[in-house]
């Protein structure tokens, strides 16, 4: 099985976050790490290697700093990367990473292509169906099991409250895998030094460019949510607190 | 034609998904405010119920899409028949409910038309002639207007709870209701759907709870849910927790509250160091009260919560068990 991860670098998801002057974006003085979604896709795709043999790719669209990701992935077990390296990558829409991504691999054959099933960042969790469409490949969203079958694939579709479903579907497929589908693993110290010797391959912006079109959609401003809700802060010693939180619970949520 | 409104009502296992009467709701006030004409469709194999059932509602007209290809759902055939029926309608905006359905097949449907999908909008704003969708960024930390830079059909996607589904307003009259018979050709719906299932034995419903105490991530290590079980336990309610420690198998997945598990509504939610991550967020925002105890001061749970503690529950919890036991005891 040839697989491909698309990952992505976010914000680590305890990193203070401050507004760039224009107000359109954060500064980028934070602290990134690889977006969990996709931690748990790959890890996915390391294990359907492991059962099935193949080759997992992973690919990723920003700047320099988000080679990281791809190093991590490479040291857990991954083959190969495809790294788009620019600034500019930061500022695309989901439309346009995804045709990023299709340009940057039209000349290999995979079988799947998995991302993780939305951004902690932007949280649109497009990409993957946009690839998928581009491609004109089958895909399937929010995906808790895979299992391999003689015409393609078994997968189990999460849906709301509890519900699940089983889908065929042939092969090849774009995925979007779901948080907590298996338990991530830990880069061992060989994975580490073996990653340095395993492939990335940089594509430029230019050698996708005319794949990209303008954004279809703008950030015209981002801001500090305003607050709807009037909240109470309680403070003082954990004594003090909870006598004021009983006194709350009393009075005014009335259960007590 | 007439610049229109086309809100996609979604039925599932032959209910009408109740979330699809807040995307009415949004519709009717953006038609309000744009002047633009309000038009409704479901989608299925036999959906003529459906769609008389929203023309009770105030709304121009609703459209029965069909297709015995329509059922089950494939996002291949509703990509295929609502592209058929937005291109011939050309409405200006769509817009959906923001469900697991929804996101299987919207960003397909917006690539298929050259188009582009602003999701899990809370809210928009009108701007002159501009619209703008607000959306939650970074798991709730910021907030973001965004604008469509293309043509229409412009897709927006509501989050559960941004709109009030109580509040559709009723029709003067039954709104027209038409059949429109969707052409799907052999060959392109490729995926093959089972019946859908639950799979967590429901020992505990908890949408009956009246008090939460729901763990987060803050609880650290699965030793430590003994101590939020014995705050729910002085309380009298029940236990709750966020994906992550369903995930981790501390707590079976029929305890877990978001958009995967439970949406609740109780008297009192108690969060114990869950930061508000979206996903969480949607499955209890709807809470009577809601106090959150949490190290982080920026945690997102704090915009929505009534009572909010930035501090350690380790040190807090204990102290709030023998208060609340005090008190029980009547003292």
């Amino acid at each position: 099985m040839k697989i491909l991860v698309c990952m992505k670098q976010v914000p680590q998801k305890d990193a203070p976050l401050k507004l760039n002057d224009a107000g359109t974006w954060i500064r980028e003085d934070v602290s990134y790490e690889v977006n969990e979604p996709d931690a748990f896709a790959l890890e996915e795709a390391l294990r359907q290697k492991e059962k099935h043999s193949g080759e997992v790719v992973v690919i990723t669209a920003g700047p320099v700093r988000a080679q990281q990701v791809l190093r991590e992935a490479l040291a857990k077990g991954a083959d190969r990367a495809i790294h788009l390296e620019d600034n500019a990558f930061v500022g695309l829409d989901a439309s346009n990473t995804a045709r990023a991504f299709a340009a940057a691999i039209k000349e290999e054959k995979f079988d799947l292509i998995f991302t993780g099933l939305q951004s902690d960042d932007y949280g649109y969790a497009q990409t993957g169906v946009v690839l998928a469409e581009l491609l004109g490949w089958p895909h399937a969203t929010i995906i808790m099991q895979i299992e391999k079958t003689d015409a393609g694939i078994k997968v189990k579709r999460e849906l709301e409250a509890g519900y699940f479903q089983f889908v065929d579907m042939p092969l090849p497929a774009v995925l979007t895998i779901q948080s907590g589908i298996n338990k991530l693993r830990y880069a061992t110290l060989i994975g580490i030094k073996q990653a340095k010797n395993k492939p990335l391959r940089k594509v430029a912006l230019a050698e996708v460019q005319s794949a990209i079109g303008s954004n279809m959609q703008k950030i015209e401003r981002l801001y500090i949510p305003q607050k709807t809700k009037n909240t109470e802060f309680l403070e003082g010693a954990p004594g003090e607190v909870a006598k004021k939180l009983v006194e709350k619970l009393r009075n005014d949520v009335r259960v007590l | 034609m007439p610049d229109s409104i086309l809100v996609i009502v979604e039925q599932r296992e032959g209910k009408l998904n109740r979330v699809s009467w807040e995307t009415l709701t949004a519709g009717q006030a953006l038609a309000a405010e744009t002047g633009w004409t309000l038009e409704a469709a479901v989608v299925g194999s036999s959906v003529v119920n459906f769609a008389n059932e929203v023309a009770g509602k105030k709304v121009a007209k609703v459209y029965a899409l069909e297709s015995p290809k329509l059922e089950p759902y494939t996002p291949d055939a509703f990509a295929a028949g609502l592209k058929q029926f937005i291109a011939s309608r050309q409405p200006k905006l769509v817009l959906l409910p923001h469900t697991y359905q929804v996101r299987d097949f919207i960003p397909k449907l917006a690539t298929a038309m050259e188009r582009t999908a602003i999701s899990d909008c809370v809210g928009y704003k009108k701007e002159g002639d501009k619209l703008l969708f607000t959306r939650q960024m970074f798991q709730g930390k910021l907030a973001a207007d965004v604008s469509f830079t293309c043509d229409a059909p412009w897709f927006v996607t509501f989050q559960n709870g941004a709109f009030r589904g109580d509040k559709v307003e009723a029709g003067a009259s039954s709104a027209p209701v038409e059949t429109v018979k969707v052409e799907i050709a052999d060959g392109v719906i490729r995926n093959r759907p089972q019946e859908v299932f639950k799979e967590a034995k429901q020992a505990v419903d908890l949408t009956q709870a009246e008090i939460i105490v729901s763990v987060g991530r803050g609880i650290k290590e699965q030793k430590n849910i003994d101590l939020a079980k014995q705050l729910a336990e002085a309380l009298g309610g029940e236990l709750a927790a966020s994906r992550p420690i369903c995930d981790s198998g501390w707590l079976p997945m029929d305890r877990q509250i978001g958009s995967s598990g439970q949406t609740v509504a109780p008297k009192l939610y108690l969060a114990l160091g869950i930061s508000g991550a979206i996903q969480h967020i949607v499955g209890m925002k709807g809470s009577r009260a809601i106090i959150a105890i949490n190290k982080d001061s920026e945690a997102p749970i704090f915009e929505i919560a009534d009572y909010a503690v930035v501090g350690n529950l380790f040190d807090i919890v204990p102290s709030l068990i023998e208060e609340v036991k005090k008190a029980k005891a009547g003292s």
